[in-house]
């Protein structure tokens, strides 16, 4: 909300410092609100370089023994990478002679023949990886950070979307009041009187399985806390005085409700969306682990728990403890990071 | 001997307040004064004179980041209550200095009946039991006058008037008999007419209950009623004391004789009304020559009301709705270039009138004629070219404009809307003339809000009406929000710009000296109807109807030479 001015008005003046700068300011005092601005941050730049093929593009090469040990529990027994290499080694022993009885024997030398053209790589698996690996051998700290690419993306623009209806919804449901009003609370109350889950298991199977789809559940049920509090905040801001006095030089309907009273309440919805891109990575996790999540050729964090779930029996933890540390941290950060925004951003008027 | 008749000494009080971890804001800067035994002493002052909180500290109600240093003392009962531990601070709360806030409303607990509010007090500080407290609180309600007091023991809050919350709250203070009762500002809330009874009230208790009252306020009207001795403050310190005969016919601070004199006066109507900077930078009050104001009979009309009126509809039941009528059958002549005062008490409706003349409420019936046009009957879009004529400046200059535009954009908007000004360069420069107009300096243009004082945002409010050059500016309660000497700056601007550009002004306002100073015309409403209309001059020295005769008599007079004779 700067005003545009032509710059040779009064060059001499200083320009004032804006709500922004001030809240700028004020966030850069809170020292845990920078620690996990910085937090933050780090996450967003790892999406973007792994969106870009940066880092873990790789993510879904077996590089390890199956379920690998982590590099720091290298002497650690592993049963079932011993199993699997026994079985390797099994299968690379001389089968038992049947070429008496079987039909294809006189065509086995042929067939070898042209097996021995092709070349086969032997892919040297190693024992262990940095952080261990999963059931097909693959290294758990990049499916960890390919993982956070896909659930902050999902989280991110699902929050986006939902904070983009329930503000419109509850900036038209508090504004107008009355008819409008009454027809969106009937809409919300019939909406949020379905138990929240039956309502995205109900859209998942409605729609295919697949990224854009889980972004439309999410923001197709998230909007309706927000819509409330946006109602509520347009219902206060109405009866203010500067609003009337918008009103008695002549604003219209449109710049009162997007240009007077949105900026007031911005930091109610700006705070709202962080809050809900929390959630909605949670909501991810829980969607992919109930099988209704991202497709199986990606992964994220939540298809990560899932799979967890059964190596947590046969004492695998790396996979649960990296896709959930890495989530823990995040929206930990994330929510202390919205408290400090929230104080940053109240524009207390005095 | 001075020790023995002083109940509580203030000695060299000093209260910084933290506000961030570098900045320290000095709000007292080493005061002290004396509150003598069964004496009234009133602590005045405007906005951030620290009146309120020399007040609150003598109580150690002091939000959490105050500081207040080792050498200041407030000497009650040969302790420092600065250093009293807070046992023995909640022992005298209440029961020995107890107080009564600004708004009774929001003093009170509105989920409580206040008959379980005050025996609350009694029970907590005198030992009484349930049954004996209920008693002793019928008896402190029918002494501070609320009639059938056993029925009011059970109502809650709300369902009493702002006078009797008040009078609740002061049954509450006086319950324990305390030695020092501190009211800060129990009257601004109030209407005049209950102004006048809240502090004939607290005058009849002082006298027999022999208290001593620390009588907060910026209103040296009320001082003179009540006060024996004051103390004058500003920015923190005192500027003089004395007895109340001294300050208010021998003033010898140049602020106390600015406070004095930017009142406007019953009986005198200055071509403009002394500022302080006259008194502590120039020779005092100079410009005296009075100005005659009136409407004749042949001044030609700019707005012509018939039968206006305006009901509101409360839901009652599940379909049912009561009509609550606001407004009914309001008729006047607004003159060109004149000024028509509109006064009442709260609820009278004169606010509702004039929000219904800018058609921010739709009329129930009625016209408004406005160059012989009818505006209730116009489309919003006819309406769009006359909304730029008719303005209004409303009370509250910290809600009127919007926190998150810049003066330049609050400025240039609807300069904007109804396309005043060639193109955005154009707007700006005659958003910098405006400026100067009201006496801000250029660099505003930059600025939000909330960098600027009450008085100088009423200012920005003010250009920003004088942008869509208006003829008619309605100033609902724009200057009941302000410091006196700030009230003073912005009635000179307003009556300037009448002067400069012929404005027609509808003022409303509830206090009745200001209106008799600005206005031309006087309306009296009560409970939605208008009393009377005549001359300003004519309405205040021949009163026909009794309750604007009611009204006129509640008007604090300030310092009454007789009251001190006897």
């Amino acid at each position: 909300m700067s005003a545009v001015l032509p710059n040779n008005a009064a060059p001499a003046v200083q320009e004032s410092p804006g709500l922004w700068t001030l809240a700028w300011r004020r966030l850069r005092q809170d020292r845990v609100g920078m620690v996990c601005l910085v937090v933050v941050v780090v996450y967003l730049a790892m999406m973007v370089a792994s969106f870009a093929g940066l880092v873990a593009g790789d993510w879904n090469k077996e590089r390890g023994v199956s379920y690998a040990n982590p590099s720091f529990l290298a002497g650690a027994e592993n049963l079932e990478a011993r199993e699997v290499t026994n079985r390797d080694g099994e299968s690379r022993a001389k089968p038992v002679d049947l070429s008496d009885i079987d039909p294809l024997a006189p065509r086995y030398k042929e067939w070898e023949e042209r097996a021995a053209k092709i070349a086969v790589t032997e892919v040297k698996r190693s024992e262990t990886l940095p952080f261990g690996g999963d059931k097909w051998g693959r290294d758990v700290l990049k499916k960890a950070v390919k993982g956070a690419e896909i659930s902050i993306f999902v989280g991110l623009t699902a929050a986006f979307f939902a904070t983009l209806i329930g503000t419109v919804l509850g900036a038209l449901a508090g504004y107008w009041g009355g008819r409008v009003n009454d027809f969106l609370e009937w809409f919300y109350n019939i909406f949020t009187s379905i138990p929240y889950i039956l309502l995205i298991l109900a859209f998942a199977a409605v729609f295919k399985r697949g990224l854009d789809t889980i972004i439309v559940i999410l923001a197709l049920t998230g909007w309706t806390g927000i819509y409330r509090l946006v109602r509520a905040e347009y219902i206060k801001h109405c009866g203010r005085e500067y609003v009337k006095a918008a009103q008695a030089i002549g604003a219209s309907h449109a710049s009162r409700m997007f240009v007077h009273i949105l900026p007031n309440a911005s930091h109610v919805i700006l705070v709202q969306l962080s809050q809900h891109v929390v959630s909605f990575i949670k909501a991810e996790v829980i969607l992919s682990f109930l099988g209704l999540g991202v497709p199986v050729d990606l992964v994220s964090w939540g298809t990560m728990l899932a799979e967890a779930q059964n190596e947590l029996v046969i004492g695998k933890w790396w996979q649960l403890v990296a896709a959930g540390a890495g989530m823990a941290v995040l929206v930990t950060a994330f929510s202390m990071l919205t408290d400090s925004l929230r104080d940053a951003l109240d524009p207390k008027l005095k | 001997m001075a020790d023995e008749k002083n109940l509580l000494e203030v000695r060299d009080l000093r209260v910084a307040f933290r506000l961030d971890r570098h900045n320290v804001f000095e709000a007292v800067k080493g005061v002290s004064f004396d509150i003598p035994t069964h004496r009234t002493v009133a602590l005045v002052g405007e906005s951030g004179s620290g009146k309120s909180v020399s007040a609150m500290s003598i109580l150690g109600l002091l939000p959490e980041n105050a500081i207040v240093p080792a050498d200041s003392r407030i000497l009650y009962g040969g302790a420092d209550l600065l250093k009293a531990p807070t046992e023995r601070l909640r022992a005298i709360r209440g029961k020995e200095i107890s107080v009564i806030f600004q708004e009774p409303m929001t003093s009170l607990n509105p989920v409580f009946p206040v008959g379980d509010q005050i025996g609350e007090v009694l029970r907590l500080h005198m030992g009484l039991g349930s049954r004996a407290a209920a008693t002793r609180a019928v008896e402190l309600l029918s002494e501070v006058g609320i009639p059938e007091p056993h029925l009011r023991m059970r109502s809650f809050p709300h369902e009493l008037s702002g006078g009797q919350q008040q009078r609740v709250m002061i049954a509450m203070a006086i319950a324990c008999e305390p030695k020092l009762l501190i009211a800060d500002e129990p009257t601004t809330a109030l209407d005049v007419t209950i102004q006048k009874q809240i502090l004939d009230l607290i005058a009849r208790l002082q006298e027999r209950h022999h208290m001593s009252v620390l009588f907060i306020t910026h209103d040296l009207g009320v001082v003179g009623e009540i006060a024996d001795e004051v103390v004058v403050m500003q920015s923190g310190a005192i500027q003089e004391k004395g007895a109340a005969r001294e300050i208010f016919e021998t003033p010898r601070h140049p602020y106390t004789k600015a406070l004095l004199a930017c009142r406007p006066r019953l009986d005198r109507r200055p071509r403009r009304l002394p500022v302080i900077d006259d008194f502590m930078n120039g020779p005092g009050a100079v410009d005296l020559e009075e100005r005659s104001r009136g409407v004749k009979e042949g001044d030609a009309a700019i707005l012509e009301v018939k039968g206006l009126a305006k009901t509101f509809f409360l839901k009652e039941g599940l379909f049912g709705r009561k009509a609550v009528p606001a407004v009914k059958d309001v008729s006047f002549r607004l003159a060109r270039g004149k000024t028509l005062g509109l006064v009442g008490e709260s609820g009278s409706g004169k606010t509702t009138v004039g929000l219904t003349l800018m058609r921010l409420h739709d009329a129930t019936g009625g016209e408004v004629l406005f160059d012989g046009k009818d505006l209730l009957s116009l489309s919003d879009r006819e309406m769009m070219a006359y909304r730029r004529r008719i303005q209004i400046i409303f009370q509250n200059p910290y809600a009127s404009l919007n926190p998150r535009f810049t003066v330049g954009n609050i400025l240039t908007e609807p300069m904007k809307i109804h396309g005043i000004g060639a193109d955005q360069k154009a707007r700006v420069e005659m958003a910098f003339q405006l400026l100067a107009r009201v006496g801000l300096p250029e660099a505003s243009f930059y600025k939000y809000p909330h960098e600027f004082s009450g008085g100088q945002r009423q200012r920005i409010a003010i250009a920003r009406c004088l942008t869509m050059k208006p003829d008619v500016l309605i100033c609902d309660e724009s200057v009941s929000a302000l410091d006196v000497s700030v009230q003073a700056q912005v009635l000179n601007l307003l009556q300037d710009l009448q002067d400069e550009f012929g404005l027609s002004y509808i003022f409303i306002s509830h206090d009745l000296a200001v209106v008799k100073y600005i206005s031309d015309q006087i309306m009296v409403m009560n409970q939605g109807e208008v009393v009377e209309i005549a001359d300003a001059d004519e309405i205040y020295l021949n009163p026909k109807q009794d309750y604007t005769r009611k009204l006129l008599a509640s008007i604090p007079r300030g310092w009454d030479a007789s009251r001190a004779a006897a």
